[in-house]
């Protein structure tokens, strides 16, 4: 009689997985439903950003930072934004720098719907996620309406932003902002967040203790998730973080351990309030009027010398390390993102999980893959 | 008591004629079988499409679309263009498949749901065959679906699709006995298995309904209603398919009218649940007259009457899909063994011990007199 060997089953998870959004792989090592271990395979959506930013004029580079993380644009223009702004010492109008923040913080909270409603998606919910959707098209509407584009917005320019405020756009973005804070959000929780087999489904899953986190140098959410209170927006301010009042929300291990996927979740959605606070406080503090953008020179070219700038964009830390040599372009460009961190740590902390939990972890998360990629 | 059985209904209702006419006997006799299950296997097809179309409209409302509503009035034959579509693309098998169980497992999974339809009493005398075990041969066929269920996941030699299949034999083999002890509390009332006259026993008013015959019987619907969504894979339980882990679990090789008939199987199902505890525990289409010796309007008017209590369950199924995420295989398994199997032995042995102390009568339902 053959003898029968029992060993562990390698799944393909990816990369056009339904759960790994975008273009991610998974090569799993399973014990029937039991993980052993999964092991990411990134690479799929390599474009070569930092070489082609050598090969184009700094302002030119703008429409590029826009495909780094295509669900929140606005946060990586900014960012090349700032980092150009502060080797070539730019001033930037205060009009200028209102707009940025609202332009930014409409961005966090389009990106936090699709975050969440993904997780939420790969959990079988589908109807919460429709719901994020509906509020990500009003989302849409207004970026359209400011900058003219719905995905890639192009909208922070070295030096200020593209246009000045469309009429009637503070009225429908302080809508937008109350029906979040006041419906939205409430509804929302009433409908998923407090849902028992929710709950069971992310607390005590995928834990990421503060040492871990901090470890794998997680970022944004992922490590408030852990119980970090560390958002740059607070502890390194910069454009105008300073004038607005937040608060930083903190995994506390609401439903479970801190620092589990119920906890990131969380995060995210009070996040969502947070950044309609400072919507609501930038929209009261714009100067009636004002140049929207500095005038830069017709070839435009910063001084020899390194900047290394980062911002706190939907997925955490978002860095942008720029050399110049006093020319034209770039002479190199460096892009440090939070999904490139985050998906270190899964292969850590998917050992001994099922196969649904994998999925719930990679949606907490919360990562994008041309971010990791670039 | 005599069978019933529509065939042989029809046979006496127009043998007379049909023997004047020429007609031989073995081809009226085949002819009395086939129309039941045709009629039988339209119906669920019919109501799987109709429910198709309800999922789309109620799933569009919930999350503020507008659903199907391009072919016919409102959409409303968006499933027969649906199934056109399904019938007429190309029939993949994959070369590494098992080509025989591939082809066979649809069928399968489809007959388990028709040949439950056959005991379910629809109103009146319209009923395929009332047999004696009916309750029995209901939970005796459901579970061919996990037959076809694993041999589909085996024989697309792939591994999502065979994670599929293990998933849903643990999840239906387990969720088999709640539901069967569930359905026992309303036996041990009747004390038979045959549904028309579980359905005869009940009355048209809800306090003659078993569901408030006693509160065993209460609890017993609920582990019956939630037992039964997981034996045939709806979310919150739909693990075999689970789009979003196994990509779509044990029917991911199957395409066209091969996946299509695993669709109307699922929707079928639905609808034969619905009818079971419709049947079982709201009374079905009674409405306090004799089904078989009242006239045929009265008849109609209790198939009304058992759809009036079969349509609001099956969309209460279909709300709950959509608005539920899924729990993880084990904590649905957890669920099964610590809490409903208890649960429903207890309910089993209250309602034995609650038909001794009120010697079978309920808190308003009376024993019948001998």
């Amino acid at each position: 009689m053959a003898k029968y060997s029992s060993k562990e089953m390698v799944l393909n998870m990816g990369p056009h997985h339904p759960s790994t959004h975008g273009v991610l792989r998974f090569i799993l090592q399973t014990d029937g439903e039991m993980m052993v271990k999964a092991t990411p395979d990134v690479g799929f959506l390599h474009r070569g950003l930092e070489k082609i930013a050598e090969k184009v004029p700094w302002q030119s580079f703008m429409p590029y930072t826009d495909r780094i993380d295509y669900l929140a644009s606005v946060n990586c223009n900014l960012g090349y934004a700032l980092a150009v702004e502060r080797l070539a010492g730019v001033e930037v109008p205060e009009r200028a720098e209102y707009l940025r923040v609202i332009a930014a913080e409409l961005g966090r909270l389009g990106s936090h719907f699709i975050g969440f409603g993904a997780l939420l998606l790969d959990l079988g919910a589908v109807t919460p996620f429709v719901h994020a959707l509906r509020e990500r098209e009003t989302f849409n509407d207004l970026m359209e309406m400011l900058t003219g584009a719905r995905l890639t917005h192009n909208y922070v320019r070295i030096g200020g932003v593209s246009h000045d405020l469309p009429e009637g756009f503070l009225d429908k973005c302080r809508e937008f902002v109350d029906h979040l804070e006041h419906e939205f959000i409430p509804e929302f929780n009433d409908l998923i967040s407090f849902n028992s087999i929710l709950i069971n489904r992310l607390a005590n899953v995928g834990v990421i203790t503060e040492e871990t986190a901090r470890e794998f140098t997680l970022v944004g959410a992922n490590l408030r998730g852990a119980g970090v209170p560390f958002d740059l927006r607070k502890d390194e301010p910069y454009s105008i973080y300073d004038r607005f009042e937040f608060d930083v929300p903190v995994g506390r291990g609401k439903f479970g351990q801190r620092g589990d996927c119920y906890d990131r979740y969380w995060v995210r959605v009070e996040e969502v309030t947070e950044s309609c606070r400072i919507i609501r406080q930038a929209i009261d503090g714009l100067p009636g009027s004002g140049e929207t953008r500095t005038r830069l020179p017709k070839v435009f070219k910063v001084p020899e010398g390194e900047a290394y700038v980062r911002t706190e964009s939907p997925r955490g830390e978002l860095g942008f390390y720029i050399i110049s040599d006093g020319g034209k372009m770039p002479y190199r460009l460096k892009i440090r993102t939070g999904s490139f961190s985050s998906i270190t740590i899964i292969e850590h902390i998917s050992q001994g999980v099922m196969v649904a939990d994998l999925v719930a972890i990679i949606g907490s998360l919360d990562v994008v893959a041309p971010e990791i990629d670039r | 008591m005599e069978q019933y059985s529509a065939a042989e209904k029809i046979y006496e209702l127009f043998s007379e004629k049909a023997l004047a006419l020429g007609i031989p006997e073995p081809v009226l006799v085949i002819a009395a079988y086939a129309i039941p299950c045709l009629v039988v296997i339209n119906l669920i097809q019919g109501a799987a499409g109709m429910l198709t179309y309800a999922e789309r409209k109620i799933s569009a409302d919930i999350q503020n679309r507008i659903g199907a509503n391009r072919v016919g009035p409102f959409g409303l034959i968006q499933f027969l263009a649906d199934g056109v579509k399904l019938f007429l693309k190309e029939d993949i098998i994959p070369d590494a498949a098992d080509r025989k169980l591939f082809k066979l497992a649809p069928y399968i999974v489809l007959s388990s749901t028709v040949l439950a339809a056959i005991v379910v009493p629809f109103g009146g005398s319209f009923i395929v065959a009332d047999l004696n075990i009916g309750l029995i041969f209901i939970i005796v066929v459901s579970s061919l679906l996990v037959v076809g269920f694993l041999m589909s996941g085996w024989a697309s030699n792939n591994k999502w699709a065979l994670l599929g299949g293990i998933r849903s034999a643990a999840q239906i083999i387990s969720y088999e006995i709640p539901t069967a002890l569930s359905l026992l509390c309303i036996v041990l009332i009747t004390g038979t298995f045959s549904l028309q006259e579980t359905v005869m026993s009940q009355g048209l008013w809800p306090w003659q309904w078993f569901i408030f015959h006693n509160p065993f019987s209460f609890v017993a619907f609920f582990i019956f209603f939630v037992s039964a969504l997981a034996e045939m894979n709806r979310t919150p339980f739909d693990f075999p398919e689970a789009e979003s882990e196994l990509v779509s679990g044990y029917n991911v090789e199957y395409s066209g009218m091969r996946f299509s008939i695993f669709f109307i199987a699922e929707y079928g199902s639905i609808f034969i649940i619905s009818g079971l505890a419709a049947a079982v525990f709201l009374g079905g289409g009674n409405i306090g007259l004799d089904p078989y010796e009242s006239p045929l309007h009265m008849q109609l008017l209790m198939v009304g009457v058992f759809f009036a209590k079969t349509v609001p369950l099956c969309l209460v199924i279909i709300w709950v899909r959509w608005s539920m995420p899924r729990l993880r295989i084990d904590q649905m398994l957890t669920m099964c063994w610590k809490y409903f199997i208890p649960i429903a032995f207890a309910c089993l042995v209250a309602t034995a011990i609650w038909l001794l102390v009120f010697n079978g009568n309920g808190i308003f339902w009376r024993m019948p007199a001998p």
